[in-house]
């Protein structure tokens, strides 16, 4: 599949791991299933639930998902993926994450080094939970508004 | 009627793109069994290799955490709705393993008292190593707050202080011993701080906290516990946690009264939220101008102490949103409910304020009108004494510091009471006004001058500069 993101989205997950910044940032995809492409249509910014070690990991606890979810849902939409950012790495996932993906989900990662946004990717998890494939992102300004 | 299971989007596909299964169960394990069972490619996602929920897989019965009731034996009932919700972790470092650092044997003694409590545990003891905590001055709220949070074992401790002891500190500042008068205050609590606990990491920061350094000072802390004593720095270090996202564990100490609370924009209100802009300067005085009794920064310091290691700890219910007011004298404890204000400027939906200002000037600091050529030194005074000239010596101060000690010979008019005593003084009369260090006396040149009165000047440094320059055996306080 690939991940559709709308340039001001991909712009607010930079700017969100820039504030964010050396903490990572994170928050949840809204979008809508259209064929094999996943498009984003609202980006739900989360506060980090990890205050103990913010520099090296997010959390997005149950909670939080939840709500977020009733939310999309509201608008007809529902939880396509997930971003974050990797202040100072590269934007890759690392074991941690592989390990606690969810399977189907886009995970967006940003790098931001030294404060500053860089590379944007997007992976999802093998189905065998193995390893992490890098999926394609298509930024193009989204025409339909469905709000 | 059986159990309806409500499937997270990333599951979807294993169960033929449902959003909603019904299955027949008596207990949440049974159902996920079933589930796993019918829908085998799920299984790995729900279930470790050892059989276990994953640690990301959360289940609700109805509106609740099975984990807050019997995790998978919870039981159900037709009608019941079990929804599997995803709770998303992640980040950078390669290492799946518990990342936070361990406890050699001399630590775990040091700290058994926590160890064995149910609320800290190993877990907490090695958030609390691992936490790097910020205090804003190491005097009358850090001595307490920094020598707690070193004992209970606090990773980092960060102070920024750039001051000297004085022996007047010596009545509050436990941090700082007599041997230390005259040497700078970091030195003697990083000498106390590692004599105490050797484990702590002491990094400290010479400097005044300014719009400058703010930012890039606390960013490298977790919580931010703040012990100043003026306006300016106070509303800093709020804006800065604000717009960093950190908490701000806040105390405040007066005369017989003390102020704490936890501002945390991101789960309640700010500082700001609560005073919105600063009292007029001068207004409220400094503990050096209204004093302070000893044992109260003690209380309000240990209580900012406490409520850090609630935050690090993630125990009990922290003191966000609620202003504890401390009565010493009544021996009182009150608590006043605290709303985040939608419209404040720095916290609130359309912030004003996004990145740090000139404090100095927000608090009117510097604003103060100046008297050029209106205050004059303690040697000049004693020059023209010395030299028979007619002096009218004015102690603006109150009773109980004359009691402490005056000039001889001054006359002695509290600057509460002066408008009301003009009709004391000759108008035509050389007066010098005196105080402690020089503020309020500028306040009675000012009542003076605009009731007529030609011939006034303010000693500079109050009656301070008079026992250090001029009469040497006076007691200074």
């Amino acid at each position: 599949m690939t991940l559709v993101l709308d340039p001001r989205h991909a712009a607010a997950i930079g700017r969100h791991g820039e504030a964010d910044y050396p903490a990572e940032a994170c928050g949840l995809i809204g979008g809508a299933i259209e064929g094999d492409r996943k498009i984003a249509v609202q980006l739900v910014p989360l506060a980090n639930g990890r205050t103990d070690s913010a520099r090296n990991r997010y959390l997005i606890d149950p909670e939080s998902f939840r709500r977020a979810q009733e939310r999309l849902d509201r608008d007809g939409l529902e939880v396509i993926g997930v971003y974050h950012s990797h202040p100072d790495h590269p934007p890759a996932p690392s074991a941690f994450d592989r390990e606690h993906a969810w399977p189907w989900l886009s995970y967006a990662i940003v790098a931001v080094a030294q404060g500053r946004a860089g590379e944007l990717k997007s992976w999802v998890l093998a189905d065998d939970r193995g390893a992490f494939d890098e999926e394609a992102i298509t930024i193009e300004e989204r025409k339909a508004v469905w709000q | 009627m059986a159990v309806k299971i409500l499937i997270p989007t990333p599951l979807r596909p294993y169960v033929d793109g449902r959003d909603t299964l019904e299955l027949e169960g008596a207990s949440v394990g049974e159902l996920l069994e079933r589930l796993a069972g019918e829908h085998t490619a799920l299984k790995q996602h729900l279930f470790a290799a050892d059989g276990r929920l994953r640690s990301f897989v959360n289940v609700y019965v109805n509106d609740r955490d099975i984990r807050r009731l019997e995790h998978q034996e919870t039981r159900v009932s037709p009608g019941d709705t079990v929804s599997i919700i995803p709770s998303i972790a992640g980040g950078t470092g390669g290492a799946v393993a518990d990342q936070r650092p361990k406890l050699s044997h001399e630590e775990i003694l040091r700290y058994s008292r926590h160890l064995i409590l149910p609320d800290v545990g190993v877990e907490g003891q090695k958030k609390l190593k691992a936490a790097r905590v910020l205090l804003v001055g190491a005097g009358g709220l850090g001595s307490p707050a920094a020598l707690y949070l070193a004992a209970a074992g606090v990773g980092t401790l960060g102070l920024v202080d750039f001051d000297v002891v004085d022996k007047t500190n010596l009545q509050r500042q436990i941090l700082h011993g007599t041997s230390a008068v005259g040497t700078p205050k970091l030195e003697s609590a990083r000498a106390r701080i590692q004599d105490l606990n050797p484990n702590v990491q002491v990094e400290t920061f010479e400097t005044r906290l300014t719009s400058e350094n703010a930012l890039d000072i606390i960013r490298e802390f977790d919580v931010v516990a703040d012990g100043t004593d003026n306006f300016p720095t106070r509303y800093l270090v709020n804006d800065a946690c604000v717009l960093l996202g950190k908490p701000n564990v806040y105390g405040s100490i007066f005369r017989f009264e003390g102020q704490a609370s936890v501002f945390y924009a991101k789960e309640g209100p700010c500082y700001r939220c609560l005073y919105a802009e600063p009292p007029p300067a001068g207004l409220v005085p400094s503990c050096a101008e209204g004093g302070v009794l000893g044992v109260l920064p003690g209380i309000i310091g240990s209580i900012q102490a406490m409520e850090t290691i609630k935050l690090i700890v993630g125990a009990g219910e922290p003191l966000i949103g609620r202003l504890l007011l401390f009565d010493a004298l009544k021996l009182q404890f009150r608590e006043l409910k605290l709303e985040k204000d939608p419209d404040c400027p720095v916290c609130g939906r359309n912030p004003t304020v996004t990145q740090l200002i000139d404090y100095e000037a927000f608090c009117g600091i510097g604003a103060e009108p100046v008297y050029d050529g209106a205050d004059v030194t303690a040697d000049e005074v004693q020059d023209e004494l010395d030299a028979g000239k007619e002096l009218v010596l004015l102690d603006v101060r109150d009773p109980h510091e004359y009691e402490i000690t005056h000039i001889d010979g001054a006359k002695f008019i509290p600057l509460g009471e002066l408008p009301a005593r003009l009709n004391e003084l000759d108008d035509h009369a050389d007066v010098v006004t005196y105080c402690h260090h020089g503020a309020r006396s500028l306040k009675a040149l000012e009542i003076l001058k605009a009731a007529g009165f030609a011939k006034v000047r303010s000693l500079r440094g109050g009656i301070d500069a008079w026992a250090v320059n001029v009469e040497r055996e006076m007691p200074r306080y």
